[in-house]
């Protein structure tokens, strides 16, 4: 499975300028709900065959972000590029590359697993015998094939997980989000998955965006972005963050970086009330 | 995007609909024994309180049971509609809706076939239901079975392009209750379902305009007429005007850049 391997709705762009692309790019993004403002001018990229984690306590804004880029609604302000087609403008073209793993389940219980993935495959204007072919592929790589005709309801949560994934990635994007995916996995099962979609970074060029709040599925190879309260706090290697968030462990930074937000919202708001004790009657 | 992929996603949608519906055998029950119930008893109690004079399509003197049988068609059609914008509604919830929505076609296309599938399951139903009101000795002529057909289909359409409207603007599961009280009740109420229309003016012509204006009263006379071999045309011009009506708003509230979703709030799951 390489990036030109043929796929059932081609983008205009060809591989070879692709490959100088940022497989995804989102410039100066905000978005509100009403009047609460969840995302505040975000800016990243991830480049083809990058892991990066997108590293943020719950309530930083991650999943409206996974919103947007997968298109649920559309960004107030800014703009999202999946290998250089505009979200808004080519929806078609950008959805097409990407592959999305959400944070709730999406599959069917009731349905097998290979008849969940043949809807997934449909979704995306694959016919039928390829549908099948992909989906027996996928399945028999994260080594469930053998239970392709079960019904999810009688997988374990990681299982499910593994297959969600194989459904997200039958369609050959070159993107691939995952939102919060080791969310209530035992370490195993995390583990597989990490080291699966790692794999297809190094071995297939794959992009990823990948979600946590959990700072242990960082490694040293990853990229990494911290964001808090909507705002981008740092992006780079995990030195950069190192070097960012004051040094010590990963950890510290990341709890500094993330803390020292609260604490200058705090300051403000103790500067606020200072002004209004010191404000004449 | 060739007209082959937009086929080939109607067909899985189609597909999964069916296989969905074929696993919940008790949603199957449930919606076959509601017009049952009605058809078996209530009707059956209610023949002696009224009698219904020759009116279109009707060329002799009709039963109770024989005039209520093309409101219960439509029940079918309202129940499945509403219960499908549930299941968006849970589909949105659960992530399955997003998944639909994350599909490389166009969004409208994704909604309309979505919708169709719907309207398929429940018009299965509908004959279901006339096979059993067929032993119960209501029986419109034969042609009249597949005259209806495409009553049925349009009516299905409009009123689940209705529930589309209201699965953008529902987030809770729980407001079926609330989907039931004012949207369920109402329309089959006062429309033409359970009585003839002009009972309805000799006792309340307010009650009387608000039939009239119902859509789910022209859905039902479309399916009456074609259950008999005979097109209303005043019905179809009103269950085909309120289908591009609320199909339009269903588009419009998915929209990604118009919608109610992105601005109303977080997806579910969502919380910053």
């Amino acid at each position: 499975m390489t990036a030109a391997a043929p796929r059932s709705l081609t983008p205009a762009s060809p591989a070879a300028s692709a490959a100088s692309l940022p497989a995804l790019e989102v410039s100066a993004l905000s978005h509100a709900y009403g009047p609460r403002r969840v995302l505040h001018d975000v800016s990243l990229r991830v480049m083809p065959g990058e892991f990066t984690v997108l590293l943020g306590p719950n309530g930083a804004g991650k999943s409206t972000l996974f919103a947007l880029v997968t298109r649920l609604f559309d960004a107030r302000q800014g703009s999202i590029r999946i290998f250089g087609a505009a979200l808004r403008q080519q929806p078609g073209v950008a959805l097409a590359q990407l592959g999305v793993v959400f944070q709730q389940p999406t599959l069917d219980p009731d349905l097998s697993l290979r008849q969940n993935l043949a809807y997934s495959a449909a979704l995306h204007g694959m016919s039928r015998a390829e549908g099948r072919r992909r989906a027996e592929e996928e399945l028999a790589r994260i080594g469930l094939l053998e239970r392709a005709g079960e019904a999810v309801r009688r997988l374990s949560g990681g299982q499910r997980r593994r297959v969600e994934m194989a459904r997200a990635l039958m369609t050959r994007p070159r993107l691939l989000l995952m939102d919060e995916p080791t969310v209530g996995l035992d370490a195993a099962s995390r583990s597989f998955l990490l080291d699966h979609v790692r794999r297809l970074c190094r071995e297939e060029g794959l992009a990823v965006l990948w979600a946590t709040h959990l700072i242990d599925e960082v490694d040293a190879a990853s990229r990494l972005i911290v964001l808090h309260a909507g705002r981008v706090r740092a992006a780079g290697g995990p030195e950069q963050i190192l070097a960012e968030g004051g040094g010590g462990t990963l950890r510290d930074a990341f709890a500094r970086l993330t803390d020292e937000e609260r604490a200058s919202e705090d300051r403000t708001s103790e500067e606020r009330a200072g002004d209004a004790r010191e404000a004449p009657p | 995007m060739t007209a082959l992929h937009y086929f080939r996603c109607l067909e899985g949608i189609v597909r999964r609909e069916a296989l969905r519906f074929v696993q919940q055998r008790g949603r199957f029950l449930s919606a076959l024994v509601r017009p049952l119930v009605w058809l078996l008893i209530f009707a059956s109690g209610f023949r002696f309180v009224l009698g219904v004079s020759i009116i279109p399509p009707y060329q002799t003197y009709v039963m109770y049971e024989e005039y209520v049988v093309p409101g219960l068609c439509g029940m079918v059609l309202l129940f499945q509609a509403m219960q499908s914008s549930l299941s968006m509604v849970y589909d949105r919830e659960m992530g399955s809706m997003r998944m639909l929505l994350t599909s490389p076609l166009p969004r409208w296309w994704l909604l309309g076939c979505r919708l169709l599938a719907a309207v398929l399951v429940a018009v299965l139903q509908v004959y279901v239901f006339l096979l059993v009101a067929w032993f119960w000795e209501v029986r419109p002529p034969p042609l009249g079975y597949l005259l209806v057909l495409p009553a049925l289909l349009l009516a299905g359409m409009m009123l689940g392009a209705l529930g589309l409207l209201l699965s953008a603007r529902i987030r809770q599961l729980e407001n079926f209750a609330g989907v039931m009280n004012f949207v369920i009740f109402p329309m089959f109420f006062a429309s033409s379902a359970l009585y003839p229309l002009w009972r309805v003016q000799e006792a309340s012509p307010v009650l009387w305009h608000l039939c009239q204006a119902n859509p789910f009263t022209h859905a039902v006379e479309l399916i009456r007429f074609a259950l008999y071999g005979r097109f209303d045309p005043v019905s179809a011009a009103v269950v085909g005007g309120a289908l591009l009506l609320f199909g339009a708003l269903a588009v419009l509230a998915y929209d990604p850049a118009l919608g109610a979703i992105g601005r109303r709030g977080a997806p579910a799951g969502a919380a910053g």
